[in-house]
């Protein structure tokens, strides 16, 4: 092997095939049968479940764990994909230690929870397993509603309106859909190309078409999807990336985060994707921990992350800083970039320690420097300019609990919107509901989704 | 340290835990492995009569039922006696009596039910040398079609016949294995005693499906498509024969007749509970047969243990100290009230028992802001279900209301008195106080 991770630079193949793909193997392995029943057993199938509480999609966990448990992981997908049809995703990365997983009294008992993600994740596997779509369509509407964005805000609106019987098309600007989940994930959450075998699940559904290489400020219209259609439901994400001004950002090795996790996720041979031998990540996201894990993973020497205030204020979880340690990744906190340094590409970046100040925060005037092969920004993501006429708000789309925007026929929800979190999860959450209140506005609230009748429940 | 040695109906044994009458006691080889683990004794696998050995299914003998994790909770068996010829097994015992001479070793029986053919078996069985006989009146399948084992049992007039036959033709000491499968232990148990027995054991095996193939919609287990009834043990019977042994130990027309307890003794704690209500012994099966011999080590270091903290000498000096406790219903007393208690500092909040309480019982569990689970007073009639749903032991206790105190849901003072049901004034038939 020609490059180690001593190799100066930025370099590929640090590491062999194999090691590469052991570490960017399953990051949870799936659970096998009997493993998900003693998992199961350990739920308490609380009243009322504070896990059910903490979930943005609302998923049932306490039934679909017990249909787990007595034998019916078939029934158990079906309780999740009810509520939120990213159901496979969201159980790879939702952040289940700050979610379902920390309401769990189990947590609150012992300081170990049930593993809510990885028995969602068995459930829906199993169902995914199987050569069929588990909804059917109502009875066609005549509608027709346009999806931008086929990330898990637009995918999971689309799901639902068709399952209603309306029409769908999804505009997306990427040569795949997926959105973040195709492109922005962590490799090792979502191995073996799921991201796009849900997609391709989910439109099993039928109904939905899907065009990629859409984009809202290049070419398509807002205004004549708006004419052409009888909603539009925006799910376009945050797809520009804050910009730090700085001296130096311009030098070789200066790199953008997402698009770098992107590449990363695409790249069909990992040992040709170039590392920086000493990496530094400025921020304190999922993002920073997610491009510092895998540069690690790559074979990177050394890996820096360097946040601007303390710990406790980042916004990756204390289970994902801790992933990021255990993977050798070094967390410095309180402190801000002042310049990369280079000759044509970095060589250094300065730092400068931060302090807390009534107004934001104030640096304290020592500096120090890192090595730096390559320097990842990470410091957040923008809406795109062009949304036109929308109102936006804290530079997101402005809408209200429905998800209806300022204009007329036009909802939003996901990254793009105001009032979430941006998460995947929150995103289902959002296109979902989006697509139930487009139903009641373009049907009437007429009709209701053709859900597969339960046994032993009359419908109503 | 407490001694362990017991002493049953003559029958000596340096601790008393013994090995039921069951597989794990079928042959030599298993007896001194048992032995060498630790066990006191061991009634032997059921011997049939002289002639061709009975012949067993050649498929599944067993049904299981299990809890979380597989953990066997219940074992259903449709195995009968010894298949092995009788002479092996008699050449066994007395070899097996001869090298562990300080163990028990006791022989369970089935032939069928003439005087002839107890008359022909006893005398070989007693020339091994062996410490005594169980007469197996409980084996609930299989050689119950054929009059012998539980069919025997369920007939106390049949019980006493072949119990004095037995007494009148050896000197061994005669145990009678009683079936649960009938509606009135204590008949069965007045029966043997009538026949002379020296003891009875129980219980033996509870008549049992465990479970139904949903795509062959055969019983389990399944011998090619048809299953047939079998014998259920393990811990789900425990309170089964818990209940049967205190029967016997109450009945004042049994009295003072030996019992060996049987019937999922699996921990030490099992066994002394046995001990307490009744039981001079326990016999064990399941517990082995699911863990392997060595679980009697844990048996006998934590009998001991507790009998040391109790300051119990000897196992006489436990058994039958719960007897007295064992009444009936009319006796429990009226005007002791309890209330359950929710310790806030141990609650994880996952209100099992506001779902058992609101959805099943008395509406007395109230949601409190911040999922705060309170028992309302004035509706908690001290159920208990609270209790035993919380999966947080010692979070929910009853406590009980003191003499002078107000019941908030009866709006009556809790009286100091003693008043049961019997001089109750809702009782139409009470007899007044004196």
């Amino acid at each position: 092997m020609a490059n180690s991770p001593f190799t100066p630079g930025i370099a590929a193949g640090r590491l062999s095939s194999e090691v590469l793909d052991r570490n960017f193997a399953d990051l949870h392995p799936p659970l096998d049968r009997h493993e998900a029943l003693v998992a199961a057993d350990r739920c308490y199938f609380c009243h009322d479940a504070p896990c059910v509480t903490a979930c943005p999609t609302t998923i049932d966990i306490p039934l679909f764990i017990r249909q787990i448990a007595t034998g019916t992981p078939e029934a158990a997908a079906r309780t999740i994909f009810d509520q939120n049809i990213l159901g496979g995703m969201c159980a790879r990365v939702c952040p289940t230690e700050t979610l379902c997983e920390e309401a769990c009294v189990r947590e609150v008992a012992e300081s170990r929870p049930v593993e809510i993600g990885r028995l969602q994740r068995f459930a829906t596997d199993t169902m995914m397993g199987r050569d069929s779509h588990p909804y059917e369509r109502a009875e066609k509407t005549g509608k027709r509603v346009a999806v931008v964005g086929a990330g898990p805000a637009g995918l999971a609106c689309a799901h639902r309106l068709a399952m209603y019987g309306h029409e769908v098309v999804v505009f997306d600007a990427s040569p795949r859909p997926g959105g973040l989940n195709e492109y922005g994930v962590a490799s090792y959450k979502t191995v073996d190309g799921f991201a796009q075998a849900e997609v391709e699940w989910l439109l099993g559904i039928g109904g939905i078409k899907v065009e990629q290489g859409a984009r809202i400020s290049d070419g398509l219209d807002l205004d004549a999807l708006i004419k052409d259609h009888d909603a539009v439901f925006l799910g376009i994400g945050l797809a520009g990336v804050n910009a730090l001004q700085i001296e130096g950002v311009d030098l070789q090795g200066v790199d953008d985060a997402v698009e770098f996790i992107a590449d990363l996720r695409q790249a069909g041979d990992l040992s040709n994707l170039a590392i920086g031998r000493n990496v530094v990540v400025v921020g304190g996201g999922m993002t920073a921990i997610d491009v510092a894990v895998q540069s690690r993973l790559l074979g990177a020497e050394t890996v820096t992350i360097v946040y601007r205030r303390g710990r406790d204020r980042m916004s990756a979880s204390r289970y994902e800083q801790d992933l990021a340690t255990s993977k050798g990744v070094r967390i410095v906190t309180n402190a801000r970039p002042v310049r990369v340094v280079g000759d044509g590409a970095v060589q250094e970046a300065e730092f400068e320690y931060t302090r807390d100040v009534p107004n934001g925060l104030d640096g304290i005037g020592e500096t120090f420097r890192l090595a730096a092969d390559q320097v990842f920004m990470a410091i957040g993501q923008k809406l795109e300019d062009g949304s036109g006429a929308l109102r936006i708000e804290g530079g997101k789309i402005k809408v209200d609990e429905s998800g209806r925007t300022s204009l007329n026929g036009v909802w939003a929800g996901g990254d793009c919107a105001t009032g979430g979190d941006d998460l995947t999860v929150t995103a289902v959450a959002e296109g979902r509901d989006a697509a139930e209140d487009i139903h009641k506005a373009i049907h009437g609230g007429l009709g209701t989704a053709n859900e597969t009748p339960r046994h032993g429940i009359e419908s109503g | 340290m407490a001694n362990l040695a017991c002493e049953f109906v003559g029958i000596r044994s340096p601790n008393p835990f013994w090995l039921a009458s069951a597989p794990p006691t079928d042959k030599e080889y298993n007896v001194c492995r048992a032995f060498e683990a630790g066990w006191g004794g061991v009634v032997w696998k059921t011997l049939g009569e002289e002639g061709p050995p009975i012949v067993n299914v050649n498929g599944p003998r067993y049904g299981a039922v299990w809890g979380a994790d597989r953990r066997l909770l219940g074992l259903n068996n449709i195995e009968l006696i010894t298949d092995r010829p009788l002479e092996t097994n008699l050449q066994e015992i007395k070899t097996v009596k001869r090298d562990y001479p300080d163990r028990a070793v006791v022989v369970s029986l089935m032939v069928p039910c003439v005087e002839d053919a107890w008359k022909a078996i006893l005398p070989i069985v007693e020339d091994t040398g062996a410490d005594g006989i169980e007469l197996n009146f409980g084996c609930p399948h299989g050689m119950s079609e054929r009059g012998m084992g539980s069919a025997v049992g369920q007939v106390p007039d049949y019980i006493e016949m072949v119990t004095r036959w037995c007494k009148q033709n050896t000197r061994m000491p005669v145990i009678v294995k009683l079936t649960p499968n009938i509606t009135d232990i204590r008949y069965p148990a007045r029966a043997a005693k009538a026949g002379g027995a020296d003891a009875v054991s129980l219980i033996n095996t509870v008549s049992s499906i465990t479970s139904v193939n949903l795509d062959t919609y055969s019983p389990e287990p399944s011998i090619d498509g048809k299953g047939t009834h079998g014998g259920f043990c393990g811990p789900a019977v425990k309170p089964i024969a818990l209940n049967m042994v205190a029967q016997i130990a109450c009945d004042p027309e049994s009295d003072g007749l030996p019992i060996s307890g049987i019937g999922g003794v699996t921990t030490w704690r099992d066994a002394a509970e046995f001990l307490t209500l009744g039981a001079a012994n326990v016999q064990v099966c399941t517990a082995a047969m699911t863990y392997g011999f060595k679980i009697v080590q844990e048996m006998i270091s934590g009998l001991g243990d507790w009998m040391d903290e109790k300051g119990h000498a000897s196992v006489d000096d436990v058994v039958g100290r719960a007897v007295p406790n064992f009444t009936d219903w009319q006796y429990l007393n009226l005007n002791y009230v309890t209330k359950a208690r929710i310790d806030q500092d141990l609650c994880i909040g996952c209100g099992r028992c506001f779902a058992a309480c609101e959805d099943t019982s008395h509406q007395a569990i109230a949601i409190n802001p911040g999922r705060k689970f309170e028992v309302i007073d004035e509706e908690c009639v001290a159920c208990n279900l609270c209790v035993n749903v919380c999966p947080v032991e010692d979070c929910i206790t009853m406590e009980e209301l003191a003499p002078g105190a107000v019941d908030p849901r009866t709006g009556q003072d809790v009286v100091a008195d003693y008043g049961n049901w019997t001089t109750h004034p809702n009782n139409p038939g009470a007899c007044a106080a004196e």
